[in-house]
């Protein structure tokens, strides 16, 4: 069942490189989504042993990250109908056979507790969304292509030195040389602590690049700006949350050394610098996208300080991998059909949204409503039990921190998105034949009531996963 | 044996400063391509022989000797440049930077632990110096390609790494890791290719149309 989890989209890849009709593909990536949904919810319910050796061993943290990647993408897969639809000037195969390519990538992220392999999947989603970025084939998406590439690539590299540092602290141990998180867990007390200490660093500068957290964000406006709706929605929904569960195996090993307490630290002061940097940017800006990727760099923030504070924070933390993923769905989707409809991705042209789009406007602001932490929706549950938690422990000024930025964060995200959906379209602006259609508002709509619903209701197998999971990432005395 | 690859080891490093100090691009390219060779023999002078270790040589000397060159001597012949023109920092800056940085690699593999087998070695400084002079060249250059060659020589500097645990990475690991970094520069040359269709040049001081005011 593991296996099928990796082959059945590598198969779709292949065939839909195959189809050479650019209206049926979407069709093909369509029927695959669902065949890995399909594999993923039946995992969660039945799930199989560690695998011989553990290279495989789908546990609690790995099914929270793959059940929300294959949720987003089964959905981005079904918009991708209506929406390529309206793309037919250029072809869609490189497009589809990459995003299926990804999909098999970020499975094996889930699904394997070997650390090297853990980073040869996680290189491969890089590189698989590189040509995505650049399907606009223009200078501006060629630029944001570059820098995605470059910047992820050494980021990735540098995080492979981490675990070479890693491997060789084993062999300087004597103990059995190895990469599997299971061995090294066990061995940690044994590590060599210098070459420990230094993997970490290393691994926390890698990972936390490919996670776009401060200050390494600088490719991702770019990217999200420039990629389609779409691509933007895996990236944001997806990637950064398979950086972060990364980033949990990393901090799962720091449980084990002593190195934890320096660990926490830097991803909370990480995580604070990536909302304040969102904060500043995120007011007065003239493009939407770009808006929404500074909105990632907050996120992205948030989960790194619920981990650094650790205690309660850690469901906070699991539980937002869900809710932001989902809701950058919506935002991304949405504001995927407002580019459209407007032919322009700038505030000045795109107004009264919800005059022209009622729909996807509607989508946009619910989504914005949302991903600020707004009641009832479920990122509001997360960034609640991080603030409470952050004030239990008594770090009072991590706390207000927090507050402060996100409530500055609020205000410049309203400044943007309020005149884009309420307000009178300007005389001049272009319209396109695009329409919201059931294919382009459904999938987001979905995403949103799913958002709606976890915010008002968690049911119980989701509970005992996330509580599995926080009791993974929680110091054994 | 292994005196032997120390010297190459040695050679390794004055290519660094080869790379860093010369702005002619095709002479870079060059010297990239020699330093990947260089390290493609290094694993047969340390490892004894077996069939995975000839496949794993064949691959790097193939791709990092005569693929990778290619591909970038084919983007600097289309665009029509020559040289490295106005990097963000002077040639002269960036050899004294690479000099303190090699100094400082040996500082920070003299502070930790070894195996006593390894002791004597150049391994760990070498490959410090190495990643830290490829971070010089990806970040002090305006030239897509020197970009590129700077990422190779990073990748170098992990390679040599990634010798001292020949044993205890699985050959599976090893092989994906190697050619994902492969695949990167890979589509780097790719990307590279359409960037100079778009503007005409491989200068990426260019790409700021996405700049923050």
């Amino acid at each position: 069942m593991l296996a099928a989890l990796i082959i059945l989209p590598l198969l779709g890849a292949v065939i839909t490189w195959l189809i050479p009709s650019d209206r049926l593909r979407p069709f093909a990536l369509s029927a695959f989504a669902c065949g890995h949904l399909g594999i993923t919810l039946r995992l969660l319910i039945a799930t199989p042993p560690p695998s011989a050796g553990g290279w495989f061993n789908l546990d609690a943290l790995g099914k929270i990250v793959l059940l929300s990647t294959s949720v987003l993408f089964f959905f981005c897969a079904i918009y991708s109908i209506g929406y390529l639809a309206y793309r037919l000037e250029r072809s869609n195969r490189i497009l589809c056979t990459g995003l299926l390519i990804c999909l098999s990538a970020a499975s094996m992220v889930t699904i394997t507790h070997h650390l090297g392999l853990l980073w040869v999947a996680l290189e491969t989603t890089t590189i698989s969304m590189t040509p995505l970025i650049y399907f606009n084939r223009n200078a501006r998406s060629i630029e944001a292509t570059w820098k995605y590439l470059l910047i992820c690539s050494v980021g990735v590299a540098l995080a492979l030195i981490g675990l070479y540092f890693l491997a060789y602290s084993t062999i300087v141990a004597r103990v059995e040389p190895s990469l599997l998180l299971d061995d090294l867990i066990r061995d940690a007390g044994k590590l060599s602590s210098g070459w420990v200490h230094a993997a970490f660093v290393f691994l926390l500068v890698g990972f936390g690049s490919k996670m776009g957290l401060a200050p390494l964000h600088t490719w991702k406006p770019d990217a999200y700006g420039e990629s389609p709706g779409l691509v933007g929605a895996m990236l944001a929904g997806g990637l950064v949350n398979l950086a972060f569960l990364s980033l949990l195996r990393v901090y799962q090993l720091c449980l084990a050394t002593r190195e934890i307490t320096f660990f926490q630290n830097a991803l909370v002061v990480m995580g604070l610098i990536s909302m304040l940097f969102a904060a500043i940017f995120m007011a007065r800006q003239a493009d939407f996208k770009r808006m929404l990727a500074y909105s990632s760099v907050e996120h992205v923030g948030i989960m790194a300080v619920a981990l650094g504070l650790g205690g309660k924070a850690i469901f906070g933390a699991l539980f937002h991998i869900l809710a932001n993923g989902l809701t950058k769905g919506v935002l991304f989707l949405s504001s995927g059909n407002i580019h459209r409809s407007y032919n322009s991705k700038s505030t000045d042209q795109v107004r009264g949204a919800l005059r022209r789009l009622p729909w996807s406007g509607g989508l946009f602001l619910a989504g914005f409503i949302a991903i600020t932490g707004s009641p009832p929706f479920a990122p509001f549950i997360s960034e609640f039990t991080v603030v409470s938690s952050a004030f239990i422990q008594g770090r009072a000024v991590v706390g207000a921190l927090f507050l402060v930025s996100l409530g500055i964060i609020f205000i410049g995200m309203a400044l943007t998105v309020l005149p884009m959906v309420m307000g009178e379209a300007p005389a001049n602006s272009e319209t396109t034949s695009y329409r919201d259609t059931i294919w382009t508002v459904g999938p987001p709509l979905c995403l949103l009531l799913l958002v709606f619903l976890l915010g008002v209701w968690i049911p119980e197998p989701l509970m005992t996963l996330l509580r599995d999971g926080a009791a993974l990432l929680e110091a054994h005395p | 044996m292994i005196t032997l690859a120390d010297q190459f080891l040695v050679l390794v490093l004055l290519i660094n400063f080869v790379a860093l100090g010369t702005s002619r691009l095709i002479f870079s390219i060059r010297a990239v391509a020699v330093q990947g060779v260089i390290l493609g023999i290094l694993p047969a002078l340390i490892h004894p022989f077996s069939w995975h270790l000839v496949g794993i040589i064949a691959m790097i000397l193939i791709t990092k000797g005569v693929v990778i060159p290619l591909l970038l001597n084919r983007a600097v012949r289309t665009a029509e440049i020559k040289r490295e023109v106005e990097p963000f920092l002077g040639y002269v800056a960036t050899l004294l930077l690479g000099a303190v940085f090699t100094a400082l690699s040996f500082g920070f593999a003299g502070k930790l632990p070894m195996l006593p087998e390894h002791q004597n070695y150049m391994f760990v400084p070498a490959s410090m110096a190495t990643l830290m002079t490829g971070f010089l060249i990806l970040t002090t250059r305006r030239k897509a390609i020197s970009q590129v060659l700077g990422y190779l020589v990073l990748e170098n500097g992990i390679f040599i790494f990634g010798l001292l645990l020949a044993e205890a990475m699985p050959i599976m690991v090893e092989a994906g890791a190697l050619l994902d970094l492969l695949v990167g520069t890979f589509v780097m040359g790719i990307v590279i290719n359409h960037i100079s269709r778009e503007f005409s040049s491989l200068d990426t001081s260019r790409l700021t149309s996405l700049k923050e005011e």
